[in-house]
């Protein structure tokens, strides 16, 4: 009967020699005496608690004075752990430029590694602020396309269906609220107005939402007139004041009272840039249009949000709702519908950021593509400083195998050489790991602005802590396993008499990783290159009309009725703007689609579908659109009501060879529209993507004109003119609010989801060269002061500094072609996948291979040269001198 | 009092008070059981230790290694007995006590009176 052997040997292990005796003993007679006591069983678990008990200090603490009881030193291994750091501090700062490149480089790859994962982070922790997250879901509403069998679809639906989800699928949903779409409103206090984002949605959604209400309730959107605003956007608004019970106007005719503030919603999810939440009746009440939709199975423009309710899962409610058209539609509607083979699903909230893009209907690509693309990214350059940080520590250590021999002369066995070894690798990727974490949070905010994103380190997140630490400890003894284990297997005797020869095979593994260092940068840069050109191609894209000097202006104010003439003639009149037009939709968006249309020669098999823009009179001059065939809107022509100009790709769809003159029937059989002109298409929604066939209406009576586009004169600067504009509509309309945007700037806008992905691109490739070249630099230093003695010999026999500048660099270049030759049809397989997602794309030509190459090369032997000539002309005598 | 004692814990006091008791027998496991025994508490056996080694730093007990027995699977026993030091400290303590107990003006009444 025996105490517990574990708890023995951790007793022995933590307590004081001096003293293990005496406690042990007396733990052991306790232990004896327990058993007599309470029984075996339980005299373990008090010996376990017991043997706790003495992991104190008072019990730990060594001797420190040799003598009175025994010889054993304070903790036994410290001595020649001390010694370990001692020699390999001392071999840092002996070895300066190493050092710095070894530390340097690792810490540039950790940082870069640790921004990536930052970046990973808020990509995949997206939404993930509500507590429901796992609950909520978006309704999509889809069908198949007869002609092409491609299943296609949307989550704008109709605004009947939210009705029939509460009631009807009671048993699946907890919450059902109908929503507008997330966009920009003026928000009037007095004369003050502000711009700000709002979502008009039902009382329902701060609970759904899980928001922070720092004033008000969950119920605070159940008054019709209520406003709920974000901390940030109560305090622009009213600064310190209390903003509860403040009357605010929406777009200066829906009136609000303040009814809460909730604490802002992180950046990172959908409901991110809202600042202000609105009731949906209020919103439905104060658009004569909405009203009218209330039971129109027409008209798809809402969306509706879903909670689940606790017990049931998305897959069933999603299998639930599949067949909603066929069992809730009006019999005439599904009839026609049916063809499409209309279904119902939801969309949850895990997929709407990261998988945006639906393929088959399913939510299947989008950021998540980036995701893993970074992911990748940020393992290579690590890999890339490791790879240096391995290449670089071996190299080192062949010259150390002196000490090795010394070390094991005087009696070292291979665990302490092993030891030591390993202490100073992981000596150095502590440094480094210090060095990156500094180098990360200087960077942080500038990162944060590359990237659109709002970051932080977790410094107080032991996850952080776990990941860094699991990565020390696996680099460092990934760095340190090679010197570790090979050179502590050196034969002292031959080490000593300086026979040892590492074969010609101990330089192959370093070559290897030479080539898969080049490789990756390569690539990245090829893929850098390849990212620029499409959107560079994307930009030269004939976009078939003028936007410089056009700004563009939101009418959202209803005083603007009726004074679109005398707004138009006071414009001109500055002398600052040359035309003045109103339009349905921006020059950068369409808005509205429509189909039902009927010509001559259609094939009635075939649906149409068109986007729409209704414009007035001096629309085609404003934008300076250009004319393939027929002519321009104008006021000689009165007919010109039910005129019609379609684009180039229009004419292409309805097939018509000869445009100009024929007619297009409405979908009620009685409107007709006579087709006067073809202009060239104007690109005004992806530029990536085909333009859309598109008709243009003429708006005479300004019925539709949401939108304001001025032509700036050319002769005059914008600084000078958009002063004037502000006064003219000032004047005119005064209540509106003058925010104004260039239309170049909204063009531009469309391009920086790419261009963000191009600029983190090349800073990856820049860091990725830099390191690469890092460990080529120490390489090379290395190989020329290995070979000191056969330069020396060269020169002494006639060899010119070209010849040896050319026996150094030779190697080098050999791998780097070597990574070329690989990195090419790696980097033209992604490259090209990549670029067939995009309709309107670049072609990869082989110039930019041979680019990325050529610049490989001559980057290489910039950095072998600078060490090759270094060595070339060291004078032979001091290098043979020493012996 | 020309030096100031040594400062003295109301359970390192017990502990002194117990090996002064014991009279070279005292080790820890005795140690321990006895003040539970008498006093009642749950002591534990790296308490009596820790107490132990500060008495022993201050000089108010010495200690020696004693014979080794069976149940302790052959390991000697450190036995402690009080130092002259340790006999005057405790000998101070008791002398307030009593002085203080004597300058009571109206001593506790005995719980219960007859």
């Amino acid at each position: 009967m025996n105490p517990p052997r574990l708890a023995d040997r951790l007793l022995k292990l933590v307590c004081a020699p001096h003293r293990l005796e005496e406690v042990q003993g007396d733990l052991h007679e306790e232990f004896a005496w327990q058993v007599e006591r309470i029984g075996e069983r339980r005299a373990r678990w008090r010996y376990w608690r017991d043997v706790l008990g003495f992991i104190k200090p008072f019990a730990m603490k060594r001797e420190s004075v040799t003598g009175s009881f025994n010889n054993y030193p304070t903790p036994t291994n410290t001595v020649m752990l001390r010694n370990y750091l001692k020699i390999a501090f001392r071999n840092l700062v002996k070895n300066k430029a190493y050092s710095v490149i070894n530390i340097g480089g690792l810490a540039v790859g950790m940082a870069v590694a640790m921004l990536i994962g930052l970046w990973l982070w808020d990509e995949l922790s997206y939404d993930k602020y509500h507590k429901n997250y796992d609950n909520i879901a978006q309704v999509w509403s889809g069908g198949t396309d007869p002609q092409t069998s491609k299943i296609g679809g949307s989550v704008s639906l109709q605004f009947p269906m939210g009705a029939i989800l509460r009631t009807k699928y009671k048993h699946y949903f907890k919450h059902v609220l109908m929503a507008w779409w997330v966009s920009g409103y003026t928000l009037k206090v007095g004369d003050k107005n502000f711009q700000k984002t709002g979502e008009f949605i039902e009382a329902d959604a701060p609970e759904m939402l899980s928001l922070n209400m720092l004033k008000g309730s969950y119920s605070s959107l159940s008054d019709m007139h209520s406003i709920i605003l974000s901390k940030s956007t109560a305090e622009a608004i009213f600064g310190t004041d209390d903003p509860i019970n403040k009357s605010l106007k929406i777009d200066n005719r829906i009136d609000v009272k303040v009814t809460g503030v909730y604490q802002d919603i992180p950046k990172n999810a959908r409901f991110g840039e809202v600042q202000f939440f609105s009731p949906w009746p209020l919103w439905v009440a104060s658009n004569e249009w909405i009203k009218q939709c209330e039971n129109e199975w027409n008209n798809r423009s809402f969306n509706i949000y879903v909670q689940l309710q606790p017990t049931v899962t998305m897959a069933t409610a999603d299998a639930g709702i599949k067949d909603f058209h066929y069992k809730n539609l009006p019999s005439s509607f599904l009839k026609e519908m049916q063809k499409y083979k209309p279904f119902v699903q939801l969309v949850p909230m895990s997929t709407w950021h990261l998988y945006s893009e639906f393929v088959d209907g399913k939510p299947a690509a989008g950021r998540i593509t980036f995701v893993w693309l970074f992911g990748i990214i940020g393992v290579f350059v690590l890999l890339l400083a490791c790879i240096n940080f391995m290449n670089l520590s071996t190299a080192r250590s062949e010259k150390r195998a002196k000490e090795v021999g010394i070390r094991k002369a005087i009696g070292s066995i291979k665990w302490q050489l092993v030891n030591q070894f390993m202490s100073e690798s992981f000596l150095v990727v502590v440094l480094a790991f210090i060095l990156s974490v500094i180098l990360v949070v200087t960077s942080l905010s500038w990162f944060n602005e590359l990237a659109d994103k709002d970051m932080s380190l977790p410094f107080t997140n032991p996850v952080f802590w776990l990941i860094s630490l699991v990565f020390i400890t696996l680099t460092g003894f990934l760095a340190g396993l090679y010197p570790a284990f090979y050179l502590s297997s050196f034969q002292p005797v031959k080490v000593l008499k300086g026979t040892i020869r590492l074969g010609r095979f101990a330089a192959l593994p370093r070559k290897i990783l030479v080539v898969v260092q080049f490789t990756v940068s390569v690539v990245l840069v090829i893929g850098t290159i390849i990212v620029y050109q499409q959107i560079q191609h994307a930009r030269n894209r004939p976009i078939g009309y003028n936007r410089e000097g056009l700004i563009n202006l939101s009418m959202n104010d209803p005083n603007y009725k009726g004074k679109h003439e005398l707004l138009k003639s006071e414009l001109v009149n500055t002398g600052m703007v040359t035309d003045v037009a109103f339009s349905s939709n921006p020059l950068t968006a369409v808005w509205s689609n429509s189909g039902g249309y009927d010509w001559r020669g259609k094939d009635p098999e075939k649906d149409s579908d068109f986007a729409v823009c209704e414009v007035t009179h001096d629309f085609g001059k404003t934008v300076g659109w250009q004319f393939i065939d027929g002519r321009d809107f104008s006021k000689a022509f009165s007919t010109d009501s039910s005129g019609l100009i379609i684009n180039e790709t229009a004419a292409k769809y309805m097939h018509l060879k000869e445009p100009v003159g024929e007619f297009v029937k409405g979908d009620d059989k009685v409107s007709t529209w006579k087709i006067i002109g073809v202009i060239k298409d104007l690109v005004m929604q992806s530029p990536y993507e085909p333009v859309k066939q598109t008709f243009f209406f003429l708006d005479k009576n300004y019925s539709q004109s949401s939108q304001l586009t001025i032509k700036i004169n050319p002769t005059v600067s914008a600084a000078a003119a958009i002063p004037q504009i502000e006064n003219v509509i000032k004047k005119i309309v005064p209540s509106a609010s003058f925010d104004y945007k260039f239309v170049d700037e909204q063009y531009a806008a469309k391009f920086s989801a790419e261009e963000r992905i191009g600029k983190l691109a090349s800073v990856f490739a820049v860091l990725a060269i830099l390191i690469s070249c890092l460990g080529l630099f120490g390489l090379a230093s290395f190989v020329a002061e290995q070979r000191t003695k056969e330069i020396g010999v060269r020169k002494v026999l006639g060899a010119t500094v070209t010849n040896l500048w050319g026996l150094l660099s030779k190697d080098f270049v050999f791998l780097v072609i070597i990574s070329c030759l690989i990195a090419v049809p790696i980097a033209w397989y992604f490259m090209n996948q990549w670029l067939l997602k995009y309709d309107y794309h670049t072609d990869i030509e082989w110039w930019i291979f041979a680019a990325a190459g050529i610049g490989a090369l001559i980057i290489t032997l910039l950095t072998v040269s600078f060490q090759a000539i270094k060595a070339a002309l060291m004078n032979p005598i001091t290098s043979l001198r020493s012996e | 009092m020309a030096m100031k004692r040594s400062y003295l814990g109301e359970f390192e006091e017990i502990v002194l008070l117990t090996v002064a008791v014991m009279e070279g027998q005292a080790y820890g496991v005795a140690l321990t059981h006895e003040i539970i025994e008498q006093t009642g508490r749950s002591v534990r056996l790296n308490q009596i230790h820790a107490a132990l080694q500060r008495l022993e730093d201050k000089g108010m007990v010495k200690s020696e290694m004693g014979e080794p027995t069976a149940e302790r699977g052959g390991r000697r026993k450190r036995l402690f007995t009080v130092t002259a030091y340790g006999r005057r400290t405790l000998q101070e303590i008791q002398d307030v006590r009593v002085n203080l107990w004597t300058r009571m003006p109206d001593p506790f009444n005995p719980a219960i009176s007859l």
